[in-house]
Formats: C-alpha cells, structure tokens, sequence
C-alpha cells in the first residue's frame, strides 16, 4: 500500500515534467513573438532582441526549460544590473504582460476557482443523484419520465446560456441579489456564498444533469442484480435493500467520474468565471493564452494537470476502500 | 341456567390435513409487450416438514418463478399472481409484503445458484450473514456474530473465525455456497429453498452439498425445495418430484415412481438424455427434440405436442387441442398425459427403459 502511494506520487511528478515540457514546445510552435508583441507599435529589432533578452526566450528552447525547472526548485533571478527581479523558490517567473510573479497570480485565483468547483460539485452530487435514485425507484412513471426530460434539456443547455438567464431574471429583472462579486471564505463566509451561489448553480445545472442518469443508470443496473434479490430474500426492508445495498454499488463508478470531473474544474472553470466575471484560473489562462504569457500559462497548466492526475490518484485509493475486490498492487 | 340448550360441541378447529407447504393451483402471470407470459400455470404441490421435493425441468419451465412466489418476491412488480401458498397454515399470497417480509429469512430461505453473483461484493460473508440473523432476532452485533461464525462452521468453512471477515470473492465456489447456505439457514427456517444450489459447482463439491443439506434437513427437520434441472440431484437427495414443463406440473409422485416408472414422454425424453455412468455406453445420449415451449404462446393442447414422438398414438387430434388433466395413474403418481395407461406402461418398458 504505502510502496503503491510512493509509485503513483514519483508516476504523477514525472507527469508533471512531461506535460510542462509539452506546454513549452507548443508555445514556440507558434509562430509569434510575445517580445514584438509587448514593446508595441515603432519597435527597432534591438528592443525587441532586449526584451526577449530580459523575458528569456532569445535561448535554446532546452536551455529555457532547465532554467525553469531550476527556478522552480532553487529559485531565480531575472534580468543583470540595476533592473534584477529575484523570484524565489518554487519560481514560476513572471508574467510577461504585467510583470508580476506567476505564483502570486495564482494564488489569486485559485481560491476563487476552488470555492466555484467545491460548492457546484456537492450541489451537483446531492441534486444529481438524488433525483437519480428516485427516477430509478420509479422507473416508468411519470416522475422519471419527466425528470429524464428535464434532464436531456438540461445537458444540452451550455453554461453561458443557463448563467446569463440566472443573471438576467434573478439579477437584473427581479433583483432578488446585487450582482456577484468574489467574496473571501475567511472573509465573510455568509456572503462568499451568496455571492457564488449563482455560479454554483449554474455550473452544478450542467453536471447534476449528467448526474442524474449516470446514477439512474447505475441504480437500475445494481437493483436487478442477484445480491439484491438475496438481501429481500433475508426480509431486509426496502430501504435497506435500495441503500445500503443498491445504491452502495451503483455510487462506486460514479466516484471515478466524480474525481475527475472536479479535477477538471479545478483547473479553471472558464465559462462560468467568464460570465459572472469571477477572476478565477479559467480566466487566467484564456488572458494569458491571448496575450501570449508564457510564464502564466505554463504554471496555469501545470496546475490544471497537477489536480487532474491527483484526482485521478485519489479516486484510485478511493475506490479499492469501496470495493474490497479492487487490490493496489 | 339448566334449561340452556345443550351447547353443541365446537366444531372441531378444522385441521384441515393440510401440509406444511400447500401451494394449490398456482399462476403466476406477467403482462409484457409482447403478450402475457405464463411463467407457471396451475401448479399444486405440497411438501412435508423433513421431506423434500425435487422440482425439475427445463430452462424457462417456471421452476424458479415457483420459487420466487413462494417467497413473496414478485410482489410489488408486475407479475400477476392467484391461487393459494399455505406455509404452515398461513396463507402467502393474499398477504401483504411487509407481512412476507417478516417471513422471509426467518420461516422460509432460500438459496440461490450461482453464489458469487447473489452475495454482496461490497460485504464481507460474516455482515451479511450478521445482517440477515438481526433483522428477525433483536441481539447485539456480537451475539449475531458469534451466531455467524457457529452457521459457518456448521456448513463446514474451516477456521470460520478467520473467514468470517472475508469477502465473497476470497472464497472458492464451494465455500461461497457453503457461505450461501449458512445464511439462508441462520435463522433456523423451516423451509429451505433451493434453486440450482449445486449447478456451478464440481461434482466432488456437489456430493458435499448435497450431504450438507441432507444432515441440515435431519437436524432442523425442515422442508426443503431443490429446484433443478439435473435428475442425479434430485435422485439423490428428494423424497417427491415434480417435473415441469410450459409453467405445468406434467408428472408428479415419488422419486420412485418417476426414476423407476415414469409415465409422460417429457420424462422419458428427460431420463433418455442423462449421461449414466452404471450401464455400458450403447449410443448417443438422446436428447428431446425440439426447444421448450414459448410461455407467450405456449402450443395449443398438450404443451409438449410439438416435441413429442407418440402423440400419433392417441386418436384424432386430442394432444393438439385438448390439454391433458393431471390424471393419477396409482398411489399419488399422476401424469398429465393423453396416451392410455396401457400405452404408457408398454412404451416405457419396451421402448425406452431398454435404451436408458
């Protein structure tokens, strides 16, 4: 067990260096120099070679990486003489745009990112698969047919469309809320979530959709299966043959789906940041990938990578405690 | 005062002589798309505490939907059950579920072929055992497993106090029916049903099942069901035998009667196409002609007809549009067959009993 946790975590570092590695390849690929671009209109090619100079993309693309990684383990010092940057350990540079540590950028946003992911996802889960289990137990009446309805359209509808019209009735039309704007956890927790409450639900409308028929799905599978006739064979009441027995065995690969959907999100849940104009990771990284911001980017992405494969690596652990047959080796 | 009329003697509590088990005239109907399925269709039968009844047949011949009934588990879905199930002077399908629930587990089990997929993966064998005796006795987590631990070693799981703890898949296919019995069998039932219970078990494990249940059924005396499909089961371990086929009774009586002078060509096709290993391989096994029966649309008169290779023997079209009654040939053997008693007894002396 403990030998397995060291594997996966050495198998999720080597990851990490692989995709940031990916991520600075990409970047040179594209045909544009973030240098030319900062300096503007009337640039003379000695600035510009200055500036890539100061950024540090005039080196081989190797040389560059090492650099980073050496940063981000020892810390870094950019640019000589009068104008030196120091950025110390774990150094992910600074932005390009704006001159700011990458680290200290994120650190920005990322809380905002976490409190939109974690609030959407417990109300997706409860929402999705209660409704999931009840369609289940009512399979073919007019409660499930209405609830599979309801939730086909709810799929199709993207994030943008649901979060506008959220902001448009409540806020605009009835002004039931002011306008959401982050507020800290720690700060005021009654108004963080007030004020994320419309972003919860418009992200958890999409995902407790998708929810409700994993669960209904999973639960009509589980309830047909022979176990189940022998726990009502024991003389269990019903509601201990659908929960502990039913649902326990229907809920375990929504956990797999689960782990990595919140993964997903917590690298930047973009849409939603982008229409309730929450300054979040998924914002980060869209300004930073139109303005070409290397630094960001690559700290941004790596980040995103880092939950998905951690998530990944808990939802493993997670799932040999569910089920005893499944074995870490 | 001693004017009053002489009070007539009660009349005696009516004892009716009804079995421990009585299910008469049994249906159990399932409305689907396609049409009404009869999955059983008038089924009697009756077994006695310490006795065992064989039910064979084939695939599809409403062996395992009888079963199911008995215990109330097609209540609450759409099966349409009538006729009467009396366990013990109490009659089953007239009752409510919760009512039945109570029953289940404590005066009837069941245990179910194909053990691995009918016990919980996510449980250990000890909790769901645990679970099955605290739902009928009010005890303590420790007393139900003690009780549980003693049910193990009683169907003979060697270091019980160990395997307890172990999940199904930890244990062979011969223990987890073992694992099976001792949970249908924790709460002491009187009636024990079991379906399949040796079919995804090798022989030697087979042998030691069966010997399982036998000295259970000594020691609880209990009634057991052994629904199957394979006669050198039943042959081993049932008292009586009902053989079925298309959801009816077509032969019933003692394991005698049917092993030694069977009297329906369902049970002759039966017998013909079981491997004997006590007579020299002449040929072929035979096996019946023909699939089972549609229970949609199950043929017209006799159910076996199609299959059939002596319905010629019976005048005009009588198997084709006239369904056979259960017809007693003697002592509680009857058939339900159109062939004369004098047919019957030549076909299966000269004909079939010599190729067996």
């Amino acid at each position: 067990m403990f030998r397995y946790i060291i594997r996966r975590l050495i198998g999720v570092l080597i990851l990490m260096v692989v995709i940031s590695f990916i991520t600075f390849l990409l970047f040179f690929a594209i045909p544009s120099n973030p240098a030319a671009l900062s300096c503007g209109k009337g640039c003379t090619p000695t600035v510009i070679k200055a500036t890539e100079h100061k950024m540090g993309i005039d080196e081989p693309i190797l040389v560059q990486y090492g650099k980073y990684m050496k940063g981000l383990v020892t810390g870094r010092t950019f640019g000589e003489g009068t104008a030196v940057n120091k950025c110390p350990a774990p150094c992910l540079g600074f932005s390009f745009k704006t001159d700011q540590p990458v680290l200290g950028m994120i650190t920005d946003a990322f809380p905002i990112t976490l409190s939109i992911s974690i609030g959407a996802f417990v109300l997706w889960i409860f929402f999705g698969i209660s409704t999931g289990v009840i369609s289940a137990l009512k399979k073919g009446t007019i409660i499930d047919r209405v609830t599979m309805f309801v939730t086909l359209a709810t799929v199709s509808l993207p994030s943008f469309f649901t979060g506008l019209m959220l902001l448009y009735f409540i806020v605009i039309k009835y002004g039931l809320m002011t306008f959401p704007s982050y507020v800290g956890f720690l700060d005021n927790p009654y108004d963080w979530a007030k004020n994320l409450l419309l972003p919860w639900i418009t992200l958890a409308f999409l995902f407790a959709a998708l929810y409700t028929r994993l669960t209904r799905a999973n639960m009509l599978e589980t309830m047909g299966e022979d176990y189940i006739r022998t726990a009502r064979a024991k003389g269990l009441s019903e509601r201990k043959v659908i929960f502990k027995h039913g649902l326990r065995a229907a809920l375990t690969p929504i956990v797999t789906i689960a782990g990595l959907d919140l993964g997903g999100l917590l690298g930047g849940a973009v849409i939603t940041e982008s229409v309730f104009n929450f300054n979040g990771l998924g914002r980060l990284v869209v300004r930073s990938s139109t303005d070409l911001d290397l630094p960001v980017l690559v700290g941004v992405t790596v980040l995103a990578a880092f939950f998905i494969v951690m998530l990944n690596f808990l939802v493993d652990l997670l799932y040999a405690a569910i089920d005893p047959r499944v074995r870490l080796v | 005062m001693s004017t009053a009329a002489v009070a007539t003697p009660e009349p005696a509590p009516a004892t009716s002589p009804r079995a421990f088990l009585d299910v008469r005239d049994l249906h159990v109907h399932f409305p689907t798309e396609d049409g009404l399925v009869r999955a059983v269709d008038g089924l009697s039968f009756s077994v006695e505490r310490g006795k065992t009844l064989g039910i064979v047949g084939e695939s599809g011949s409403g062996k395992s939907v009888t079963s199911l009934s008995i215990l109330g588990l097609h209540k609450g879905t759409r099966a349409k059950i009538t006729g009467e199930i009396w366990l013990d002077g109490v009659e089953l399908v007239g009752m409510s579920n919760e009512d039945v629930r109570k029953l289940r587990g404590q005066q009837m089990a069941m245990v179910f072929q194909d053990p691995l997929s009918a016990l919980h993966p996510f449980y250990t064998v000890g909790d769901q055992i645990i679970e099955g005796y605290r739902v009928h006795n009010k005890v303590n987590k420790a007393t139900a497993r003690k009780r549980a631990i003693e049910m193990l070693e009683r169907v003979g799981i060697p270091t019980p106090n160990k395997r307890v703890d172990d999940y199904p898949h930890q244990f062979s296919g011969g223990m987890r029916q073992r694992a099976m019995i001792a949970l249908a069998l924790v709460c002491n039932p009187q009636l024990l049903i079991a379906d399949e219970p040796t079919t995804a078990l090798d022989v030697t494990v087979q042998a030691q099942i069966l010997d399982l249940m036998k000295d259970l059924q000594k020691e609880f005396n209990s009634a057991i069901i052994i629904i199957t499909h394979d006669l050198g089961v039943v042959a081993e371990v049932a008292d009586d035998l009902v053989v079925m086929y298309g959801g009816k009774c077509v032969e019933d009586g003692t394991v005698e009667d049917i092993f030694y002078s069977p009297r329906m060509p369902y049970t002759w096709g039966l017998l013909s196409s079981m491997p004997r290993l006590d007579r020299l391989r002449q040929e072929r096994l035979t096996p019946i002609p023909g699939t089972p029966p549609s229970l949609i649309n199950v043929p017209s008169g006799c159910a076996f007809h199609p299959r059939c290779s002596y319905k010629s023997l019976v005048p005009g079209e009588t198997c084709r549009t006239e369904v056979p009654q259960l017809a007693e040939i003697e002592g509680g053997h009857r058939t339900r067959c159109h062939l004369s008693k004098e047919d019957k007894e030549r076909i299966w002396t000269e004909e079939v009993k010599p190729k067996l």
